[in-house]
């Protein structure tokens, strides 16, 4: 069940159906079927919602995923916590569904590609100054870049331009390694100690699932007005004094 | 020594350096920061989700160094760009 071989780190390579200049590979089909699963899934369970004490069992399933984002969320923006939840959200679910899936024979994660981690990436890199401008204003937004004084201009872009690379390569690093690890130990020590590293892989998985939406809310939080920090800062300091 | 020979040999030999060296300083600050985070939790049980996540995204930062240690290596193994120059 080798979907993309040993010698390869990306399943880009592994071309499932072309015709011309149309070329569908691994990394696609996987793509569109973690997404298949998430939007039909989601599409069937909301179809009869119900506000009584009875509820179906697939919809408390939803709840609890979606308060418990919520309420992560939450801890870390001040206000406007149920406008972050769709891009966020949807960012962990998406990754920890698709790290998750792992375990099902012949599926390659497509986060084990560069060009999905890149794509992810690159939204949050467009969401932070959505986020930022819609919330504060384009003067505002573009006075942080200059905050302590102008020399600090490229210092600024250059930050951003960095953290989306390190969200690109960390996940793709992670989830790339864990399969070549396993790749190698089962031709090292069949058996037993590769499906040790399966479960390792999965926890894994879902802490990077985890990270990747924790950072991309703590990049957004950054770009948000920094009232809210104003008026942290006197907290802190009260109670660091008492 | 012809240059074919020696483009894999570096290759591989920068690949296992890169992982050991490269895999020495995230190792200890991440060994620091779990103690540390430890102990915070320890002495404040009742901060742990706030400690609990700051140390995750922290962690991750520390990681990433080291994932770009591996991916350096990775990159000299199975998609190195010097065989273009060498097999044509």
């Amino acid at each position: 069940m080798e979907i993309v071989p040993l010698s390869q780190i990306s399943p880009d390579q592994v071309i499932i159906w072309s015709w011309g200049f149309i070329t569908i590979n691994a990394t696609i089909l996987y793509t569109w079927l973690v997404m298949a699963i998430l939007v039909v899934g989601s599409w069937f369970v909301t179809r009869n919602l119900s506000a009584e004490i009875n509820v179906s069992r697939w919809q408390h399933f939803l709840e609890v995923i979606v308060s418990i984002i919520r309420g992560e969320i939450s801890e870390m923006t001040k206000k406007g916590t149920d406008s972050f939840i769709p891009l966020v959200g949807t960012l962990f679910l998406f990754i920890c569904l698709s790290n998750i899936l792992v375990i099902v024979p012949g599926f390659v994660a497509p986060t084990s590609s560069m060009t999905t981690t890149a794509a992810l990436a690159t939204c949050v890199f467009i969401a932070v100054p959505f986020y930022g401008i819609t919330r504060t204003g384009v003067l505002h937004y573009i006075k942080e870049y200059f905050q302590p004084n102008f020399i600090f201009f490229p210092f600024h872009v250059m930050g951003e331009l960095s953290r989306t690379l390190a969200l690109t390569v960390r996940l793709f690093g992670n989830i790339m390694s864990h399969e070549k690890v396993v790749g190698i130990l089962l031709a090292v020590t069949p058996f037993l100690f590769p499906v040790v590293m399966q479960v390792l892989g999965l926890l894994i998985g879902i802490i990077q699932a985890y990270i990747f939406a924790i950072l991309s809310m703590v990049y957004i939080a950054s770009a948000l007005s920094t009232e809210d920090e104003t008026h942290h800062h006197p907290a802190q300091q009260e109670s660091a004094g008492t | 020594m012809d240059s074919v020979s020696l483009v894999a040999m570096a290759s591989i030999f920068g690949a296992g350096l890169a992982m050991a060296i490269g895999s020495i300083g995230p190792g200890l600050g991440m060994g620091q920061a779990i103690s540390q985070a430890l102990a915070a939790i320890a002495q404040q049980p009742d901060e742990r989700n706030s400690l609990t996540r700051t140390l995750f995204v922290g962690l991750a930062m520390i990681e990433s160094i080291a994932i770009y240690c591996f991916v350096i290596s990775m990159i000299l193994i199975f998609a190195n760009p010097f065989w273009g120059f060498i097999t044509k």
